[in-house]
């Protein structure tokens, strides 16, 4: 057919043919490059925290034999739980365990061995089981995070002890229980079930983890039915003239603000003009609602617009109204798409501090909220107080943290991608 | 005017595609002509030759234009659709046979750049009328695409869509009598008796357009419109569905959009042939391929015209 220069196309295919498969393989190398520089990063990034944070899972406990004397804990017969000095029964019971110490100084500093917690738990347990009043019970109480970092090896026993924070008495006193069996690492419970604390060994994520559940039920309460409301509106009832245009700009902008900005306006309008509470979930919800209402619409038109046309068309064909064809043909086929677009915004929101520091989520907060009105933080911020910190013992915590944080994103992306892949159908 | 659309022909399912600038459709066996194609402005004078009248009218299109924006897709079509009679719009690709058969339901209404003037009368009443329903008049003037179009359901749900959105049925037996009816008309219920359950979309591609003519017909219209609806589809299915179209000519009227000559020749009464948005000529079947009036009409059923 085509004949230029006495070539035939075959002959300048083939000549041709050399430079597309070097191309080729040019770009099949850039593209694993690229892939193993990801994965590269991502394993240095995983397996720092992981090294970093795994310690934090596990916490030192002391075994220490405490008479729960009756005359400390219901002095004339009444049971004092405000009043009675438990600290004091934890240290004679630790006085007992290392008898060799004497001195008021060296007294303080073998006190220190053992963590303010232990006087918790002594009165939980005397609450709970008041029939122990007079007894002597063996118990298994967190240690100082100190002592917990030295026997994490995180505390180097080299080094001079002005430049270690636990002294060279106290790493013999340790050594002492350890020699008794009394010093044991478990899981520790604590970081789970606790809320936050300036003792590290009783620092806990659950008031993060709770604030940050409250937050996103607000959220997908919100955002979900109203992104998916006006993504529908948007694409299959608007007119399209100039105002349409300009809602789908500033829709797209919005998307692209930075999220700070979103907690100043949240800031004003929720906690100053609408006097909701400062550090409450209620309006952390309310402000990762807007922050993520864009993403939500955004990905939903696309969804909707990914619906093919020739279904419109046949349901229209067969006399369908406008919104028949949208709640039984495009809605459907849509939802997967929809679905992944909010779990996406929702990880976005689990994710975000910025606004939330705006709006008074940063407050160092001891209780785990109990609703959506009551003061909390969330998991990022909860990171960001520990990263802050000067504990050795907060750093590992901090890690461990991000862990969860991280394990929470894993379980909504997968959630996502079990849901489209549940509710995703041919045609 | 732009002539573009003659090279761009769509081969109907006869003629295997070809990498030549062979007409589609050739059915007079005369030595083919290399296209030539003509300056015909002169020709082009708006002016319908042969016949939009027939006997029983159903559907009366009086003068009606449709623009794409600026585009002037189809000018002053004046056209009448008996009652029982199958009409075949034939003419060469781009000339507004779809656009044309999109206004007697209007579903130019759901493109947003399309204007329709004129009037379009069903049954003596206007179609475009204020008080007019563009949903009910869907249900009365059904329509076939051109590509298989199933919903992703299954195919009971297909067939079944249409009488349950406008409440045909009262009970679920009555339903289930539509669905098979309808299935049997289509000639598809012998294959499918047995697996309604499974998606519509499992079909083949035949079958597929099948269960979508079933659709269409579960709601019993007045008037079925058909665009190229064997255009995907191999010749013993698209015989199938020219012996349909022989069966539904009893009770309905039929619009088909066709490329092949054949087809129009075998299964319509009447043939209007349209070019760049003109009707150029209507005229009885027989009439149109033995002895066309018009130079283009002669052009394009003897392949000149691709
Ligand atoms: N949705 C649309 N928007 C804008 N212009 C359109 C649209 N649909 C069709 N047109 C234009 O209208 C004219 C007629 O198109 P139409 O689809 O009716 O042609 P046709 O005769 O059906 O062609 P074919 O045989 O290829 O299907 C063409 O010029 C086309 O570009
Ligand atoms: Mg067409």
């Amino acid at each position: 057919m085509a004949k230029s220069k006495g070539q035939t196309t075959r002959e300048k295919v083939e000549a041709g043919l050399p430079r597309r498969r070097r191309k080729e393989l040019m770009f099949k190398f850039v593209g694993m490059l690229a892939t193993t520089v990801g994965v590269v990063f991502l394993g240095v990034f995983f397996s720092t925290l992981i090294a970093e944070g795994s310690s934090a899972f596990k916490q030192t406990f002391m075994k220490l034999d405490i008479e729960l004397a009756e005359d400390v804990i219901a002095p004339g017969g009444e049971l004092d739980l405000a009043y009675a000095d438990f600290d004091g029964l934890v240290r004679s019971a630790l006085r007992e365990a290392i008898p060799e110490v004497s001195g008021r100084r060296d007294r303080r500093e073998l006190y220190r061995l053992v963590s303010v917690g232990a006087a918790y738990q002594l009165r939980d347990l005397v609450e709970a089981n008041p029939e122990l009043v007079g007894t002597k019970q063996t118990m298994w109480v967190p240690a100082s995070s100190n002592v917990d970092m030295l026997i994490k090896g995180n505390i180097d026993a080299e080094l001079d002890e002005s430049l270690r924070p636990i002294s060279d008495k106290q790493i013999a006193w340790v050594g002492t229980l350890q020699d008794d069996g009394r010093i044991e690492t478990r899981f520790n419970k604590a970081l789970f079930t606790n809320g936050d604390s300036r003792d590290p060994e009783l620092a806990g994520i659950k008031g993060a983890v709770m604030g940050s559940l409250y937050m996103l039920i607000v959220t997908i309460a919100l955002s979900f039915p109203i992104g998916v409301a006006a993504a529908i509106y948007l694409e299959e009832f608007a007119p399209r003239n100039r105002w349409s245009d300009l809602i789908e700009v500033n829709i797209n902008n919005l998307a692209a603000v930075p999220s700070i900005v979103f907690g100043l306006l949240g800031l004003a309008v929720f906690i100053n003009w609408a006097s909701l509470p400062r550090s409450a979930p209620l309006v952390g919800g309310l402000v990762l609602t807007l922050l993520t209402l864009p993403v939500i619409i955004i990905a939903s038109r696309a969804a909707i617009k990914a619906v093919p046309p020739s279904i419109r068309e046949a349901a229209l064909g067969l006399g369908a109204s406008q919104t028949q064809v949208v709640f039984h043909h495009v809605l459907p086929l849509a939802l997967p798409g929809m679905l992944t677009g909010t779990i996406i915004g929702m990880s976005r929101a689990l994710g975000e501090s910025a606004p939330l520091l705006m709006i008074g989520m940063v407050a160092f907060i001891v209780d785990v909220p109990g609703g959506f009105n009551d003061p909390a933080t969330a998991l990022p911020i909860q990171i960001y107080l520990w990263a802050d910190s000067p504990e050795r013992a907060f750093a590992e915590r901090t890690s461990a943290a991000i862990i969860v944080l991280l394990g929470f994103l894993l379980l909504m992306n997968l959630a996502a991608v079990i849901l489209r892949k549940r509710m995703e159908r041919k045609w | 005017m732009k002539m573009t659309a003659m090279t761009d022909v769509t081969t109907d399912n006869q003629t295997p595609p070809t990498l030549t600038e062979e007409p589609a459709a050739a059915p007079v066996a005369e030595p083919i002509q290399m296209p030539q194609v003509p300056e015909q402005e002169t020709e082009l004078s708006g002016e319908t030759v042969g016949n939009i009248h027939c006997e029983n009218p159903f559907m009366i299109a009086n003068d009606v234009n449709v623009y794409y924006g600026d585009n002037h897709a189809i000018k002053n079509v004046s056209l009448e659709i008996g009652k029982k009679e199958v009409i075949a719009l034939i003419g060469p690709s781009g000339c507004g046979k779809s656009t044309f058969l999109r206004c007697l339901n209007r579903m130019n209404d759901t493109i947003e750049t399309a204007r329709v003037t004129g009037q379009i009368t069903l049954d003596g009443k206007d179609i475009h009328r204020k008080e007019q329903d563009p949903v009910a008049l869907r249900a009365r003037v059904g329509m076939v695409f051109q590509k298989p179009n199933p919903f992703p359901k299954s195919i009971y749900d297909n067939v079944a869509y249409g009488p349950r959105i406008h409440g045909l049925a009262a009970d679920r037996a009555e339903l289930d009598d539509i669905v098979h009816t309808s299935l049997e008309r289509a000639g598809l219920l012998k294959e499918v008796k047995d697996r309604l359950d499974e998606p519509g979309t499992s079909l083949s591609g035949g079958q597929q357009q099948r269960l979508c003519i079933a659709r269409t017909i579960a709601v019993n219209p007045e008037v079925i419109l058909m665009d190229e609806p064997c255009s995907a589809l191999d010749p013993i299915a698209t015989a199938r569905i020219e012996d349909l179209m022989d069966e539904l000519c009893e009770d309905y009227a039929i619009v088909i959009v066709t490329h092949s000559m054949q087809q129009a020749a075998r299964v319509s009464r009447r043939v209007a042939y349209f070019h760049l948005g003109l009707l150029v000529e209507v005229d009885e079947t027989d009439r149109i391929f033995t002895n066309p009036q018009h130079r283009l009409t002669e052009d394009y059923i003897t392949g000149r015209i691709g």
